[in-house]
């Protein structure tokens, strides 16, 4: 038996946009930094070198244009797949996105396809500040029309970039930056894993099971489920036994992972590193509340995000603005020790 | 429009201090992010450090700052870009409070929340944004408001190439020229929007043409000089405060180090950077005043001590200031 190789996230990305591109020409990529960079978290890294500019295409610094450009493309018939260097600077080309790319299936009746995937960095965690730091996922989430996938691990990643690719609609695809297993940023190191060689897929709307407990149910996707295994860790020394749901994706939703767990556990934290309000938190809860009639929760639902404020740039204010690992620790002892009122 | 003896005094010193900001700054940012003391298998963590995240220094790019802010007053607003140092010590930023911000301290312009890209002085009417092309339609706006004030301030919004080719620089040139704004906008051609270079991402080769599209003046000044950028500024800041509008300069410039501290640069010709090195705008400069009798050895050693001795006394600062509390996360949302 051959023992797989194992790829940061980063390689991961890389080889399934590599093994798509090769299957099917219809596929190419546009972005910033793209080329011979590699791109500047990796998701590219040595594409030019075997696909050539035509199809690994170095943008200018121009959103709107080369994003509403691969909205065109795709309505062409072509594959696009393109890079927002960062998931902060959406802005610059919002309405492309959730205008357009997000709306143009609906309008026309299901007559048009946009096989697009747009890819993005997320993620704090490192002092890059406000404008540098988000993940936002709630946001695009919340945009009727764009699938929403976020990977915690390079088996996962590779699986379900292959998948986007081949998904005949606009997904926004978010790998986090603190997850890419890159050489100059400090990574959780259960991202990098065994990755099979040849192409597969992952279908959307399948969460997993990243460890599995009996006393609490956390929920979560991207870094934070490394942050929720450590703490989970941390909980079993206290005789506390976490599971934690990895969502993978959120559009669509594995709901049914998470009520299955919920039922078991009877409580339930919500650890997200977007922010708190109006956001993954509030959707998992509102969705658990509307099923209160089949599951029991033993506990008030518990929910972490970053509380309301831009992510600071000062070590101390950031690690205080993100969710860490003890905090989730400590949410899930509060669960534990909470109880729900009896019903009137 | 020739600059005065203070003129040039002023922006030899001040590029002499920029310069030696931005090497000190590049050697401490390096503090606590190698190996040994980071994560096995790494060879860099940006979160590590002293001065952790993303760090974007300026040095080479000294006569854009210099050359503009000689004709600036302290009402009058700059608006720079993530590569902000530069204008921001040109501007008279308190060089103690912005460097107490990028070490993450409360002492710091920002309280520690903004960070190096996000340096805001109300004072000095300076700010700063990480976004790129996000610089202009501010200065639009300090200029409108002057103007509305009845008042002779300009605006200036700094941007580089890669920047002329997003919405924003478009639309600010015509808002701009279509109400008459006093706002100057000053493009940094550096060559490399990252890794990109201009002639892979501008479809001209000069941005200073692009203001034709919109009806105002563009100067492109060809040399990476601080006096011939001080002229064409001169220029356009004397249009914008008799309320002749904005204008357009386009610098051609030099960037020195890496598009980010632990850039590799491996998209770079190699000894590129060496070969800019040989026509350093800061020696240019102090060949041209030995020239007029404004400098000797003398005159240079000492200035150069005094700018050493103020660099040494800023990072001190900020070294011994201290953290905010966690808490103060969640205080300033809002006024």
């Amino acid at each position: 038996m051959a023992t797989a190789r194992k790829l940061t996230m980063a390689q991961a990305v890389s080889e399934a946009i590599g093994q798509e591109m090769e299957r099917d020409p219809k596929v190419f990529v546009m972005g910033e930094d793209i080329g011979r960079y590699g791109g500047i978290f990796g998701a590219t890294g040595g594409l030019l070198q075997r696909f050539g500019k035509e199809r690994i295409m170095d943008t200018p610094i121009s959103e709107s244009a080369f994003i509403g450009a691969a909205t065109g493309a795709a309505a062409e018939g072509m594959r696009p797949i393109a890079e927002l260097m960062f998931v902060d600077f959406f802005g610059v080309c919002m309405d492309q996105i959730y205008n357009h790319l997000a709306k143009n299936t609906y309008m026309s009746g299901g007559a048009v396809r946009l096989p697009v995937v747009l890819m993005t960095a997320i993620g704090g965690g490192y002092n890059d500040a406000a404008q540098h730091s988000q993940c936002l996922y709630g946001l695009f989430a919340h945009i009727p029309g764009l699938k929403v996938v976020a990977p915690s691990n390079a088996y996962d990643a590779k699986g379900l970039m292959i998948q986007a690719i081949r998904d005949d609609n606009p997904v926004m695809y978010f790998f986090h930056k603190g997850i890419m297993g890159l050489p100059w940023m400090a990574h959780f190191e259960g991202s990098t894993n065994e990755v099979p060689e040849e192409a597969y897929t992952l279908p959307f709307g399948q969460a997993r099971a990243a460890r599995e407990g009996k006393d609490v149910t956390i929920v979560t996707l991207s870094q934070m489920v490394h942050k929720a295994v450590l703490a989970a860790g941390v909980l079993e020394k206290d005789g506390i036994s976490a599971e934690v749901i990895d969502l993978r994706t959120l559009v669509p939703l594995d709901i049914d992972a998470v009520v299955r767990s919920v039922k078991k556990t009877g409580r339930l934290l919500i650890a997200d590193e977007d922010y708190l309000n109006f956001g993954l938190t509030g959707e998992i809860a509102a969705l658990i509340a509307e099923r209160l009639d089949t599951v029991a929760l033993r506990s008030p639902v518990r929910r972490l995000g970053v509380p309301g404020v831009p992510i600071p740039y000062s070590r101390p204010l950031e690690q205080f603005a993100i969710p860490q690992v003890n905090g989730v620790a400590d949410a899930c002892r509060e669960l534990m020790r909470g109880k729900v009122s009896r019903a009137a | 429009m020739e600059p005065t003896s203070e003129q040039l005094m002023w922006m030899y010193e001040t590029m002499i201090l920029i310069r030696e900001y931005e090497e000190t700054m590049a050697n401490t940012y390096l503090e606590g992010k190698l190996p040994p003391n980071i994560q096995k298998g790494l060879a860099f963590d940006i979160g590590s450090g002293p001065v952790p995240g993303e760090m974007h220094l300026a040095a080479g790019q000294e006569p854009v700052a210099v050359g503009v802010c000689a004709h600036l007053r302290k009402e009058d607003t700059v608006v720079g870009t993530h590569r902000p140092h530069h204008f921001a010590i040109a501007k008279g930023v308190p060089l103690d409070r912005m460097t107490a911000e990028m070490f993450g301290k409360a002492t710091g312009l920002g309280r520690g929340k903004g960070g190096h890209m996000h340096l805001f002085d109300p004072e000095h009417k300076f700010s700063c944004s990480g976004i790129v092309g996000a610089s202009l339609p501010p200065a639009c706006g300090a200029a409108l408001a002057a103007k509305k004030m009845g008042k002779d301030w300009v605006a200036v919004a700094f941007f580089g190439e890669g920047a002329a080719n997003q919405g924003t620089f478009h639309e600010s040139l015509n808002l701009a020229a279509l109400w008459g704004l006093p706002a100057i906008f000053v493009c940094e051609d550096n060559k490399y929007a990252i890794s990109v270079e201009k002639t892979e991402s501008t479809a001209i080769r000069s941005d200073a043409d692009r203001a034709a599209a919109y009806g105002i003046p563009g100067i492109a000044v060809p040399r990476n000089d601080a006096i011939e950028v001080y002229e064409a500024a001169g220029e356009a800041i004397a249009r914008a405060r008799k309320g002749g509008g904005p204008t357009l300069i386009e610098v051609k410039t030099d960037r020195y180090m890496g598009h980010f501290q632990g850039d590799a640069e491996g998209y770079r010709p190699k000894g590129e950077v060496n070969e800019l090195r040989k026509d350093d705008p800061i020696p240019a400069l102090g060949k041209h005043l030995r020239g007029r009798g404004l400098l000797d050895d003398a005159k240079d050693a000492a200035l150069r001590e005094k700018v050493h001795a103020r660099v040494l006394q800023v990072y001190e600062f900020a070294r011994n200031s201290p953290y905010p509390e966690p808490r103060d996360a969640l205080a300033h949302v809002f006024a």
